[in-house]
């Protein structure tokens, strides 16, 4: 198997996380930036509507690396889907795959189920309210946690911040409510 | 620690509130230069494209308990990252021009938990934090671009309310 044929495959845990943290000394030493994606949505609120709110009157032309480094994921997410796919569908749990083929979820090819965020299924109620009122929980969410995955659970238990941890296990409670508990009503609309 | 900077900011990433930006760099650069970071995110969103960690799926098996994947991802970015930040403070590793490292500590704050449960919500519901969703766009799912429309309302709604928020 080439170099090529084996970038293509799912990478196993020890490998991808070992390289995201990396990304952490790197920003620091290249530019002293903490890694922090969500603070892109402000910037960019900044930008474009900050409506005299203090929240987003500040120069975000100085935090522009911030909305480089995120365009930068979106070229990544181009790339490898041009060059580095893997055709295989993603492989998960029986018992998962059995509780979503109770919600007509079967599509495995892609990095969501297409059978829920597409255009059409915006105009449904599974599909609305996970899109809609998903992102804006994500948005809302992470700005109210001064941070999300990156800049709490990655950036701030690497700094061993006790917020951090205490915004993290709140992720993750929060998570696990949603998917056992609510989630399951949503998808049977 | 010396090179710890206290303040009462909640916000974390942008490290100051109103108009100062602790985040930049005290030498000025080019502003091509920040092309640099663009190559950084695009490494990054092939890491989290080839892990799955911006699959739908994976966030639900993490969410059930149902494959110990995304633990092992954001736990041992989480060893490494503070192995590395414990080389930095160590040996007072400097910026490749030469700056001081600033590391900023946080203060505990409601919003950490209500804000962090909501947005817990709104991962398990999309099956992304802010970062996957860019790669999700980047990725051919365009509907995604209704969800990062969404996620910056959210942000600004806070924005508009953060005062009379608990914190």
């Amino acid at each position: 198997m080439n170099l090529i044929e084996l970038i293509k495959q799912p990478w196993p845990w020890y490998v991808a996380g070992p390289l995201i943290g990396l990304m952490v000394p790197t920003l620091l030493i290249v530019g002293n930036k903490s890694l922090g994606i969500s603070s892109s949505l402000r910037h960019v609120c900044a930008a474009c509507v900050p409506a005299k709110i203090p929240f987003f009157s500040y120069d975000w032309k100085k935090e522009i690396w911030n909305l480089f480094f995120v365009f930068g994921i979106f070229i990544g997410g181009i790339i490898t889907v041009l060059y580095l796919k893997n055709d295989a569908p993603v492989l998960v749990h029986p018992d998962l795959a059995t509780e979503l083929a109770s919600y007509s979820i079967t599509d495995y090819s892609g990095l969501v189920p297409v059978e829920l965020f597409n255009w059409g299924s915006l105009f449904t109620a599974r599909g609305f309210i996970l899109m809609v009122i998903g992102g804006f929980l994500v948005g809302f969410g992470t700005r109210y946690a001064g941070g999300c995955t990156s800049g709490h659970a990655i950036m701030g238990l690497s700094t061993l911040q006790l917020p951090s941890l205490i915004a993290t296990i709140s992720f993750m409670v929060g998570g696990f409510i949603m998917a056992n508990l609510i989630l399951p009503f949503i998808l049977s609309l | 620690m010396q090179n710890t900077i206290k303040d009462t900011n909640t916000d974390f990433e942008v490290r100051s509130l109103d108009a100062i930006c602790v985040n930049e760099e005290e030498v000025k650069v080019p502003t091509w230069y920040n092309l640099q970071y663009m190559v950084f995110g695009i490494l990054f969103g092939i890491i989290l494209i080839k892990s799955e960690v911006v699959s739908w799926f994976r966030i639900q098996e993490m969410f059930r308990l149902q494959s110990f994947h995304m633990f092992g991802v954001i736990g041992s970015a989480v060893v490494v990252g503070a192995i590395s930040v414990f080389l930095i403070k160590k040996f007072k590793i400097k910026t490749i021009r030469g700056e001081q490292i600033i590391f900023a500590d946080k203060t505990f704050n409601k919003g950490q938990i209500y804000g962090g449960l909501m947005f817990g919500f709104g991962w398990a519901m999309t099956g992304a934090c802010p970062g996957p969703l860019y790669a999700q766009l980047g990725y051919g799912a365009t509907a995604i671009i209704v969800t990062i429309f969404m996620s910056i309302v959210g942000t600004w709604v806070y924005g508009k309310f953060r005062d009379k928020l608990p914190s």
